[in-house]
C-alpha cells in the first residue's frame, strides 16, 4: 500500500496541472479543431462535419500571409537575439551589485500596456515624427520616405516587444557561467574572442535555444504590431485570423487558420530542435 | 630539456603589491625563482598565495611592482600570451567539453596537428591515470579525478612555467603521495619551472627545492626546506613549519662563535651566534621538539649541550615517536618527541626530567610579535 502510494505520489502531486491542461488547453484545442471542420453560421449554429474544405481554402488564399508571418518571426527573433545577447552578457558579467536594477530597467517598458507601447512606436516612426522628421528636414532622407506600414516597422515592433523575453533566458544561463572558466581558457592560450566562442557561447546555448523558441512562437502568431505599425502589405496570419473572427465572423475559417498555424509552428520547432536543440542541450547537460 | 637552473626560464617579482579596494592581498613581495626550480609558496588560508599566482598567470595585474618572466617584463601582458599554465585551485574544467577536449584545449589553440594532439593528450591522460575517462564530462568525475584532469590540462602544454594552486588538495593520502612523486618526476624530466602553492607544510618541504613562507600578504622567509625549518626567521615561520618550542630570554654574551642567552628561570642556553638575527638583547630561543634528548635519571648530557628541566604531562604514541606535552619550571608548555628507539621506558605524567639538546639546534627569533621581513 505504502509502495503504491509512493509510486503514485508524483502523479497525484501533478494532478492539478493535468486538470488545468485538460480544461484550459486540451478541451479548447479540440473545440477549435472541431470548429475548423464545422459547417454553419453564427445565427443558426454549427454542426461538426468532415468538411476539410476550410483548410484547402485557407491554404490557397493565405499562403502569402503564412510565409510573411514566418519571415517576420524569423527575422525579428534573430535581430532580437543579436540585440539582447550583448545586453544580457553585459548585465551578467559586468552588472556587479546592480544586476537586478539593470534587469528591472529592461523589464520597465513592460509595465506599460502592450497596445500603448506599440502605439508609442507608431508615434516614433510616423512620417514627421521625431525620428524621421529631423532627418528629412536636414535632407538626409527624401520627403517621401516612410517607415510605417513597411515590413521593417513591423519587424522593429516585434523586436522591441520581445527584447525582454530574450534577455531574461540569456541572462539566466550567462549568469550561471563560472567566470573562472574564462580565466582557464585565457590561461590555455585562448584570446578573449576565442574564449567567448569556445566557452561562453556553447555554455549559453540553452538560453539562446529557449529564448529563440519563446520569441519565435510568440512573434509568428502576433497581429498587434502588424495592425498598428504595418499596412495592407504586411498582413500576418494573426491579422487574417483576427479578421475572420471579428470582421467576417467566419469562425470555421479562423479555426482552420489557427490549427494550420499551430501545426506549422510545431513542425518548425521540431526541425529546429533536431538541428540545434539536441546538440546544444546535450553539450551542457553532462 | 635541462633541469639545471637557467636564467631563461626564471621568474622574478619585484616589489609586487596587489590591492583589492582598500584591502592589501599581496604586500610588497620580491622573489626570484630560478629556471627549472621547484618552488613552493606556503602559508595559511587567505595569505595571498592564489593572488600571487593570479598575477604571475596574468589574471590580475599588480597594483605596484613588476613581474618578469625569463627577463621580460610581463606585468601588462595578457594571460593568453604568456607561456605559463595554471592548475587552478577550483579546477575550472570546461563543463561542456569531455575530458579529452579539456586536456586538448591548449594544444588546439596552439594549432598543433591533430595526430600530435591525440598522442600527447592520450599520453598525459595515461600519466594521471585517467586513460579510460577520455569521453567523460567533468561533471561525471570525482574531486580527485577532476583535479588530475586540471593537472593534465596544464601539463600537456609543457609551458616554461607551471603554476599549481593546491593541485593535490582533493586527493586521498595514497594518491597524493603518488602524485607528488609523479610531479617531481615530470618536473625533472621536462625541466619546467614549478611554482607550487600549498598550505601543507609537509608537502612543501618534501617537494620543493626552495620555498617561501607567506603570512598576511608578505613573505616571511625564503630558503631551502632545511634552511627554513632549521633556521626560521620569524616566530610565524617557526610555528607554521612544524612544531617548535619558543622560550623568551636575554642575550648575555656574544662570543665569536657562540652566544649565551639567559632564560627567565636563570638557565643559560648556548647557541651559535649566527642564529641571532639582530642585535636585540631580548629574543626568543627556539628548539624543535625532536631535537630534545630526554635524559635518563642520573644520565649526564653530552659535553657542551644545553639542558633544561621539565615536568612530563600527557603523551601520545605515534609509532615512530612518542609525543610528550611537558611544562618548563616556569610553566611554559613544551613539546617533546622521543624517538621510539628503545632508549628508555615511557615517562609517567608528573615525573621531572632533564631535556638536553645540541646548541647547534637552537634558533632565535625576535622577541616581539611576528615581525615580517621581505627578502
Ligand atoms: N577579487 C578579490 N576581491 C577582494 N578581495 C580578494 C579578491 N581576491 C582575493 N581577495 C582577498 O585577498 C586575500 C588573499 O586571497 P588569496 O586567494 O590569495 O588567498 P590564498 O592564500 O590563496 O588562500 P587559500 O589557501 O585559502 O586559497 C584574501 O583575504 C581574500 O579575501
Ligand atoms: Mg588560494
Amino acid at each position: 500500500m505504502r509502495r503504491l502510494r509512493g509510486k503514485l505520489a508524483p502523479y497525484l502531486l501533478s494532478l492539478p496541472s493535468w486538470v488545468y491542461l485538460l480544461v484550459f488547453f486540451l478541451i479548447p484545442l479540440c473545440s477549435m479543431l472541431g470548429m475548423a471542420l464545422a459547417v454553419g453560421n453564427p445565427l443558426t449554429g454549427y454542426i461538426l462535419s468532415d468538411n476539410f474544405q476550410e483548410f484547402v481554402t485557407a491554404f490557397n488564399n493565405y499562403q502569402d500571409a503564412f510565409l510573411r508571418s514566418f519571415w517576420y518571426g524569423t527575422a525579428s527573433t534573430v535581430i532580437t537575439l543579436a540585440i539582447s545577447y550583448p545586453v544580457a552578457y553585459w548585465i551578467a558579467f559586468y552588472g556587479g551589485r546592480h544586476k537586478s536594477t539593470y534587469l528591472f530597467l529592461v523589464m520597465l517598458p513592460f509595465f506599460v500596456s502592450f497596445v500603448i507601447r506599440v502605439l508609442a512606436w507608431e508615434f516614433i516612426l510616423s512620417d514627421q515624427g521625431f525620428l524621421l522628421g529631423p532627418l528629412k528636414a536636414i535632407g538626409l532622407l527624401p520627403r517621401s520616405y516612410h517607415l510605417l506600414s513597411t515590413q521593417w516597422a513591423v519587424i522593429g515592433g516585434l523586436v522591441y516587444n520581445s527584447f525582454a523575453y530574450y534577455v531574461l533566458p540569456l541572462y539566466v544561463v550567462l549568469e550561471k557561467i563560472d567566470r573562472r572558466l574564462v580565466r582557464a581558457a585565457n590561461d590555455l592560450y585562448a584570446s578573449p574572442a576565442t574564449a567567448f566562442m569556445k566557452i561562453i557561447l556553447p555554455l549559453s546555448a540553452p538560453g539562446v535555444f529557449a529564448g529563440f523558441l519563446l520569441v519565435f512562437v510568440t512573434n509568428v502568431g502576433d497581429f498587434v504590431n502588424a495592425a498598428l505599425l504595418g499596412g495592407p502589405g504586411t498582413y500576418m496570419i494573426g491579422n487574417i485570423i483576427q479578421d475572420s473572427f471579428f470582421e467576417s465572423q467566419d469562425y470555421p475559417m479562423a479555426a482552420a487558420l489557427s490549427s494550420m498555424l499551430m501545426l506549422m509552428l510545431m513542425i518548425a520547432i521540431l526541425l529546429y530542435s533536431k538541428v540545434f536543440g539536441a546538440e546544444a542541450i546535450q553539450e551542457y547537460a553532462a | 630539456m635541462n633541469a639545471a637552473p637557467s636564467n631563461r626560464h626564471n621568474v622574478r617579482l619585484e616589489r609586487v603589491t596587489k590591492q583589492f579596494g582598500s584591502w592589501t592581498a599581496v604586500d610588497d613581495i620580491s622573489l626570484t625563482i630560478n629556471g627549472g626550480e621547484f618552488f613552493s609558496l606556503l602559508g595559511p588560508s587567505g595569505c595571498g598565495k592564489s593572488t600571487t599566482l593570479s598575477m604571475i598567470g596574468g589574471f590580475e595585474s599588480p597594483s605596484c611592482g613588476a613581474i618578469y618572466l625569463g627577463g621580460e617584463d610581463v606585468s601588462r601582458q595578457p594571460p593568453y600570451k604568456r607561456d605559463v599554465n595554471t592548475v587552478f585551485q577550483s579546477y575550472a574544467l570546461f563543463p561542456h567539453l569531455d575530458i579529452f577536449e579539456n586536456v586538448a584545449f591548449g594544444l588546439r589553440r596552439k594549432g598543433l596537428a591533430k595526430a600530435e594532439i591525440e598522442a600527447r593528450v592520450r599520453e598525459m591522460l595515461a600519466l594521471v591515470d585517467l586513460a579510460g575517462f577520455a569521453k567523460r564530462k567533468p561533471g561525471q568525475l570525482s574531486g580527485g579525478q577532476a583535479q588530475r584532469v586540471a593537472l593534465a590540462r596544464a601539463l600537456v602544454n609543457k609551458p616554461k612555467l607551471l603554476l599549481l594552486d593546491e593541485p593535490l588538495g582533493a586527493l586521498d593520502l595514497k594518491l597524493r603521495k603518488q602524485m607528488q612523486i609523479e610531479l617531481k618526476r615530470i618536473q625533472n624530466e621536462i625541466g619546467i619551472t614549478f611554482l607550487f602553492v600549498t598550505h601543507d607544510q609537509e608537502e612543501a618541504m618534501a617537494m620543493s627545492d626552495r620555498l617561501a613562507v607567506m603570512s598576511k600578504g608578505r613573505i616571511e622567509q625564503i630558503g631551502t626546506p632545511a634552511e627554513v625549518y632549521d633556521h626560521p626567521a620569524t616566530e610565524f615561520v617557526a610555528s607554521f613549519l612544524g612544531a617548535s618550542n619558543l622560550i623568551p630570554g636575554t642575550v648575555v654574551e656574544r662570543g665569536k662563535e657562540t652566544a649565551v642567552v639567559r632564560l627567565e628561570d636563570g638557565a643559560l642556553i648556548r647557541l651559535p651566534v649566527a642564529a641571532l638575527q639582530t642585535g636585540d638583547a631580548e629574543v626568543k630561543i627556539g628548539v624543535r621538539p625532536e631535537k630534545f634528548l630526554v635524559l635518563a635519571p642520573g644520565e649526564s648530557e653530552a659535553p657542551g649541550w644545553n639542558v633544561i628541566e621539565a615536568v612530563a604531562g600527557v603523551s601520545v604514541y605515534l609509532g615512530v615517536s612518542r609525543q610528550y606535552m611537558m611544562e618548563s619550571k616556569t610553566g611554559r608548555p613544551l613539546s617533546v618527541y622521543a624517538q621510539n628507539a628503545g632508549r628508555m621506558g615511557d615517562i609517567a605524567p608528573g615525573e621531572t626530567v632533564r631535556l638536553a639538546w645540541n646548541p647547534m639546534h637552537t634558533f632565535a627569533v625576535a622577541a616581539n610579535q611576528t615581525q615580517p621581513e621581505g627578502e
